[in-house]
């Protein structure tokens, strides 16, 4: 077929066509993974007591920690699924939600004896939270890849681990609503590693789901 | 580079507005340009320039929904044709590093003529089933409207459609193989 013949076909194929906006269908994404999330949570692990959790700082401490990062995920995302994207200033967000929870654990640290920091640091939970934080967002994870393969991202393996961020933190707010750690420095890097982890996971996929 | 982006964009409108036309005016104005573009960046590799401008305007095409209205037209038809050429370039297994944000490079020459293709898009459509074939073939070479080839091949116009942009749907993962 010579070019200028494909160019006549293609142009035949040109109904009106508004421009995709994606943000929504990626929030809808969102939406529908952490449902599935939550389901699997509720039959796996259970929901720990919602009146004890909203009068516990420390629930809301990971809930803002967790909702900053997927919001961070899901702006860059928006931004990388079209040709040409760049990450641009969203990914901020995420840094200064780290900064900020890592200079909480910082400040716990000092207050806390030395034979108290391994408690502090590791939990009781941390062998299984990354893995757990991983584990529910997979959902997640996959809406928003799905999603994404109807753009078009010039950078799939970035585009991947952004998504997966975004999986990532969302899993890490429904996980929340089971795990009783309470303490600043868990949360800065057990949960960050599971969301680290779905991140890598998504870039990897990414790589070779998301080519067009 | 300004007066070309504001005709760009301007057909781009156009075409997202429904005006086919204007969309086969940009897709060949694009084309010229992709090919000076692909002929410089691939040196000796000339053979592969022509089936690169083919997948990448089917790229262009199918995915003129992702293009922002509100942003220059360019920068967005340059980063597919740096995506399409990057990504030749990885099956290839060569690297090779092509400059981020450079589109006044696209649009800074044209070349008309078109060179041969090495893979030949009828043969990636032979497997389909024969009316659609005939369909295409008959909007290829004629020019007519959906419309009228759809009514040669006793299609309702709205059958003919959906087996157009599935073709070219296929054609583009084809290609990529």
């Amino acid at each position: 077929m010579r070019t200028d013949e494909l160019i006549t076909l293609l142009s035949r194929d040109a109904p009106s066509q508004a421009g995709r906006r994606f943000a929504p269908l990626l929030l809808g994404a969102g939406v529908v993974g952490a449902a599935v999330s939550l389901a699997v949570l509720i039959a796996w692990l259970g929901m720990r007591p919602m009146h004890e959790a909203m009068r516990s700082g420390s629930f809301w401490m990971k809930a803002a920690y967790t909702t900053l990062l997927a919001a961070s995920g899901l702006f860059v995302t928006t931004r990388l699924a079209r040709p040409g994207g760049r990450a641009g200033a969203a990914l901020w967000i995420a840094a200064l939600a780290i900064a900020w929870l890592a200079t909480m654990a910082g400040m716990e640290t000092m207050h806390t004896p030395a034979a108290g920091l391994p408690r502090l640091w590791l939990g009781q939970t941390w062998r299984v939270c990354p893995l757990r934080i991983v584990a529910l967002s997979l959902p997640v994870l996959a809406a928003a890849l799905i999603a994404l393969r109807r753009m078009a991202p010039t950078q799939p393996a970035l585009a991947g681990a952004m998504a997966g961020l975004f999986a990532g933190a969302v899993g890490a707010t429904v996980y929340g609503l089971y795990c009783r750690e309470t303490a600043a420095a868990f949360v800065v890097v057990w949960y960050s590693l599971g969301i680290a982890a779905c991140a890598a996971l998504g870039a990897a996929i990414g790589a070779r789901a998301l080519r067009w | 580079m300004t007066d070309t982006e504001t005709v760009l964009k301007a057909l781009m409108l156009r075409g997202l507005a429904g005006d086919a036309k204007a969309h086969g005016e940009l897709l060949a104005t694009l084309a010229r340009h992709l090919r000076a573009f692909f002929a410089r960046r691939l040196g000796g590799a000339q053979v592969d320039v022509e089936d690169l401008v083919q997948e990448t305007l089917l790229a262009i095409h199918l995915k003129r929904d992702t293009y922002d209205t509100a942003q220059p037209f360019t920068p967005w038809a340059y980063a597919i044709g740096r995506y399409k050429l990057l990504d030749h370039f990885r099956r290839q297994g060569v690297r090779r590093a092509v400059p981020l944000e450079d589109a006044g490079e696209l649009i800074a020459a044209e070349t008309t003529e078109e060179g041969a293709v090495r893979r030949d898009l009828d043969r990636l459509l032979s497997d389909l089933p024969e009316r659609q074939r005939a369909l295409v073939q008959d909007v290829k070479l004629t020019g007519h409207s959906i419309e009228e080839a759809a009514g040669r091949q006793g299609m309702t116009p709205g059958a003919a459609k959906v087996a157009i942009h599935r073709s070219l749907q296929r054609l583009a993962r084809k290609v990529r193989q």
